[in-house]
């Protein structure tokens, strides 16, 4: 290796080094705050480590908004199996059964993945509460259930659609029929998708803010993003629970996203369209 | 439906009449994957498409206190909208932050790309760093950079700590500035989304063209100006349509990073506050549909561009 490659080599690693720390640099400020407590809450000491782990600060956010995570959950592991479950079956529809218009039917379906919520809100609240499920878990759930369609149905369209056909002819050979080539020949083989998608509904759920705050706004009942903004929204909590309580709302995306980030770069990529 | 396949047929599947037979069965199942599909259609109709026009529709009637009300009343919520100072201000924030965010996302995702795709040792590691801040929420970061953008301690702390001892800059909170300062948090969060859009893209490419452009004597940079940018450009595409996408409804960010008066307002923030603020659900409708307008302009030419790779 001659010098100058070293020099060049080494230019790079100093690069992405630089970057990672910029990445990382929220998260550290989060955790060392969220570690102190009040009276070490230092302007001037921002970025030096506690003296030592003191857990009160995450204690007290815990208790703020410890209601609001398990409602979080309740929220998004339905929402993410349900939509899951529609997508593989529409997915399935659209890669192997085009009917007449059926394309055209999926790049409608597209359009609703990009479009801005704003423009639906209105009617969006009305209907719920027309129906009786404005600010109700379950009309949360159908919600993200519906918004999920476009991109669940994206996703697993793009798996299926590498399915060969003439595995779903031997399955028709064997006698099975629409219900029966999905049940016995693609879910068996579609759980790497089913992971993907999953982790994907999970994510975007678990972090959705605007339809939560809409729908389920009492506090009682807002999901978790909604109940941190409230807290950091409030000037009166202290630095170090409200770092606390981003800490809590981020953990369970985190967790899944450093067990499974591959699936989770996977998703990512085929989210962008090019499935 | 099962039983219109019969044992004997095996083998036989190429005679006429099979292929008669195998055409009306497939009709069949062919129409049930169409029922099934029926119930998502309707709701994507409803709560899309029909929820869009009803929007448009409220944007032109008298609704604009607590109680419903449809009475007609044309354009006058679009002329009152098109006048409001904070309109304005939505506007020239949408531009700021739609610059600010894009450039930064494109060109240090880009960046970081090509130095992930040098043969790094440790690629997956800072990989997954550049992408963890994907995983957190806009509110989990705004809460985060809201204390780093604190003016007296955070990142001018830092800037003054490390040997500029006048820095000092509000952030979020400069009057001029702030709506700048807030895509620096919104970049940091999606940045790593655009990375891997590239460094997939990128390692699309074949060694042969590389090697093709060394032989003819290219030089790293023209290498990567005169092929790789250029071969590229799907990805760059589809990176200007979401982030771009993004920058049109910015929300939660600004909610928690939000500035003094309007300096950091978004068009996105103005329909939430004027309808389930202020109930003036008009006004707040024509912001929302004006929003989808606005996005119609990335939406279509990236179908078109999807149209094809669809119907393969």
């Amino acid at each position: 290796m001659t010098v100058q490659r070293l020099w060049s080599r080494g230019a790079i690693y100093l690069v992405l080094i630089a970057f990672c720390l910029f990445y990382l640099m929220p998260f550290y400020v989060m955790l060392i705050t969220g570690l102190k407590p009040y009276e070490d809450l230092n302007v001037t000491r921002m970025w030096e480590l506690p003296k030592g782990i003191y857990l009160g600060g995450f204690l007290e956010a815990w208790l703020k908004v410890s209601p609001n995570f398990w409602n979080s959950v309740i929220i998004t592991v339905p929402a993410a199996l349900i939509s899951s479950l529609i997508g593989s079956v529409n997915g399935y529809i659209f890669a192997k059964w085009r009917f007449p218009g059926a394309d055209t039917v999926f790049i409608l379906f597209l359009v609703g993945m990009f479009l801005p919520y704003q423009g639906i809100l209105i009617p969006l609240v009305r209907t719920l509460q027309v129906v009786g499920l404005y600010g109700d878990v379950i009309g949360l759930i159908m919600v993200h259930c519906i918004f999920g369609i476009p991109i669940t149905a994206l996703l697993f369209r793009g798996y299926f659609a590498g399915v060969p056909n003439e595995l779903l002819d031997a399955g028709k050979i064997d006698g099975c029929g629409f219900f029966g080539i999905y049940r016995w020949v693609l879910l068996p083989i579609s759980m790497p998708a089913f992971a993907v998608v999953l982790l994907w509904q999970f994510t975007t759920i678990w972090n959705d803010y605007l339809i939560g705050l809409v729908v389920l706004s009492s506090p009682r009942l807002a999901p978790i993003n909604v109940a941190v903004q409230n807290i950091a929204g409030s000037w009166s909590v202290e630095w170090n629970v409200q770092m606390s309580a981003a800490l809590i709302a981020a953990l369970p995306t985190v967790i899944v996203y450093l067990a499974l980030g591959k699936l989770f770069m996977r998703g990512l990529l085929a989210g962008s369209l090019k499935g | 439906m099962d039983s219109v396949v019969e044992k004997g047929e095996r083998g036989r599947a190429a005679s006429p009449i099979a292929k008669i037979r195998r055409s009306s069965w497939f009709r069949g199942d062919m129409a049930i994957a169409f029922v099934v599909l029926l119930p998502s259609i309707i709701a994507v109709a409803i709560f899309i498409y029909g929820f869009i026009v009803w929007t448009g529709y409220i944007s032109t009637v008298k609704w604009n206190t607590v109680v419903e009300d449809y009475t007609f009343v044309g354009l006058q919520n679009w002329i009152q909208l098109f006048q409001m100072d904070r309109f304005h201000w939505n506007l020239r924030n949408l531009l700021i932050y739609a610059v600010g965010f894009m450039s930064q996302c494109i060109i240090f995702g880009f960046l970081i790309a090509v130095l992930l795709d040098q043969k790094i040792k440790g690629e997956a590691l800072f990989r997954t760093i550049v992408i963890f801040p994907f995983a957190v929420s806009g509110i989990v970061t705004g809460v985060a950079w809201r204390w780093l953008m604190q003016p007296r301690t955070g990142i001018n702390l830092l800037i003054q700590q490390i040997g500029f001892e006048g820095f000092q800059f509000a952030w979020n909170s400069d009057a001029k500035w702030g709506m700048a300062a807030i895509t620096i948090a919104a970049a940091w969060q999606f940045t790593g989304y655009i990375m891997a859009l590239y460094l997939a893209g990128l390692r699309g490419i074949s060694m042969e063209v590389r090697e093709a452009a060394r032989v003819d004597g290219a030089t790293t940079f023209q290498l990567y100006r005169r092929i790789i940018v250029p071969l590229l450009m799907p990805v760059t595409f589809t990176a200007i349509v979401l982030t771009g996408m993004g920058s049109i409804r910015v929300f939660d960010l600004v909610t928690i990073l939000s500035g003094p008066a309007f300096t950091t307002d978004t068009l996105a923030f103005h329909m939430y506050q004027s309808t389930f603020g202020l109930y003036r659900f008009s006004l707040g409708a024509a912001v929302g549909f004006f929003m989808i307008f606005l996005s119609l302009f990335l939406v279509i030419p990236y179908l078109r561009s999807m149209r094809s790779e669809v119907e393969r």
